[in-house]
């Protein structure tokens, strides 16, 4: 009996650091203390975005194309974050990428992240020939901002639009079973 | 009891993973939402090759500007659409006087065309856009679609946005949509500008290539609600 419970206990300990694993990386919580504008990337090739508007993985990820000197898609942040968080149960995960300009990214944006407290990842996308990639990102997408990319592993959606919040929370039921 | 409690365990960590594979399998395509559709059937405008329809716009000399206005001498004409309050036109407008002096020695002389709806941009104001023109010393017409009715005729999306027209027997054509060059925050590191590339495929008389080519810029502004 001794032996079964102890092999039990092994099975059990197993399962349960298999479960972790598997869900530790997206339940992780943030150790990194760092400030928003610490914590920003910068992307100098297209190439480094790409492989980041597919997924294999059960989340769903909003990539929202935004700039702090585009008025539409500032307003249009909180709803972003509002989702994230409401929904980040179902992985709900966002990724703003910047189009900011380069000689504006130490006078506009990283104050314009560090006094909003915008803990969301943030790349700046530093690729100036858009012509190249525009049409990777979506074929419908005019180049016009802000626009959204909306994509699980089964399917991708692409709005050329300002957000409010209850669209954002009509695209994305789309995407919850 | 605590092989009950492996087993449950057991379950939801499959579970998860069940699930998943459950939605991956069984999930018929995505039927488009209606909206989507809808935002599909609007999209239209001018393509490469169809005839431009004249206008009539007022320049911020408060006269009206056609491409009937420019002369029998024209071989075609550079439309720019573009604004003052978009930080993105604003980095070509130096660019766009350099423009000019091209694009009127090579027969295509500019029209700029101001898109915006005034009270999403007051900024964007024929007096203020006459101002912009004369502290950057814009030569050429600068006039508002104050109805916004002609930036949908070409399906226009964004400041800045560019259709050179080529002059035919049966009127103007579009030759060329798109960005100005490729590289917006650097003049000087430009490789393609694509409005004097345009001019050069249509000197010889080819088609332009690219043809069409897209680039960031701002949305059209249009009245909420």
């Amino acid at each position: 009996m001794e032996r079964y419970t102890i092999i039990t206990l092994f099975f059990l300990v197993v399962f349960t650091w298999s479960c972790n694993t598997d869900g530790g990386t997206r339940n992780a919580p943030v150790t990194d203390n760092r400030s928003p504008s610490e914590k920003l990337k910068t992307y100098d090739d297209f190439s480094r975005l790409e492989s980041r508007l597919t997924t294999l993985s059960d989340s769903v990820y909003i990539v929202n194309f935004w700039a702090t000197w585009c008025k539409p898609c500032v307003a249009e942040l909180p709803y972003f974050f509002e989702v994230e968080k409401k929904y980040a149960d179902k992985k709900v995960k966002l990724l703003l990428v910047s189009l900011d300009f380069k000689k504006q990214i130490e006078s506009k944006l990283k104050p314009f992240l560090d006094k909003r407290e915008i803990n969301t990842e943030v790349v700046v996308l530093s690729d100036p020939d858009s012509n190249t990639w525009i049409d990777k990102v979506s074929p419908e997408w005019s180049g016009a901002i802000p626009a959204t990319l909306v994509f699980n592993k089964d399917k991708k959606d692409f709005y050329e639009q300002s957000f409010e919040l209850e669209e954002l929370e009509e695209v994305l039921k789309g995407y919850f079973h | 009891m605590l092989t009950l409690a492996a087993l449950f365990l057991l379950a939801s960590c499959t579970g998860e993973s069940a699930s998943s594979d459950t939605t991956a399998t069984n999930q018929a395509p995505p039927a488009p939402t209606t909206k989507k559709e809808e935002k599909k059937k609007e999209k239209k405008g001018y393509k490469i090759g169809d005839l431009v329809e004249d206008f009539e716009l007022e320049n911020i000399d408060n006269k009206m500007v056609s491409l009937a206005s420019l002369g029998d001498d024209v071989k075609g004409a550079t439309i720019v659409f573009t604004c003052n309050s978009c930080p993105y036109a604003v980095m070509y407008e130096d660019r766009l006087v350099e423009i000019s002096k091209r694009a009127k020695a090579a027969g295509y002389p500019i029209i700029a065309i101001m898109p915006n709806d005034l009270s999403v941009k007051p900024d964007d104001s024929l007096d203020k856009m006459k101002i912009r023109a004369e502290e950057k010393g814009f030569d050429f017409p600068y006039v508002i679609d104050a109805k916004q009715s002609i930036y949908p005729k070409f399906g226009a999306t964004r400041t800045p946005e560019v259709y050179v027209l080529d002059k035919t027997a049966e009127g103007f054509k579009v030759a060329y949509h798109g960005a100005i060059d490729d590289n917006h925050e650097d003049a000087a590191a430009v490789k393609v500008n694509y409005i004097d590339n345009a001019f050069e495929f249509l000197g010889k008389g080819e088609p332009v290539d690219p043809g069409a080519t897209k680039a960031i810029g701002c949305t059209i502004k249009v009245k909420k609600g």
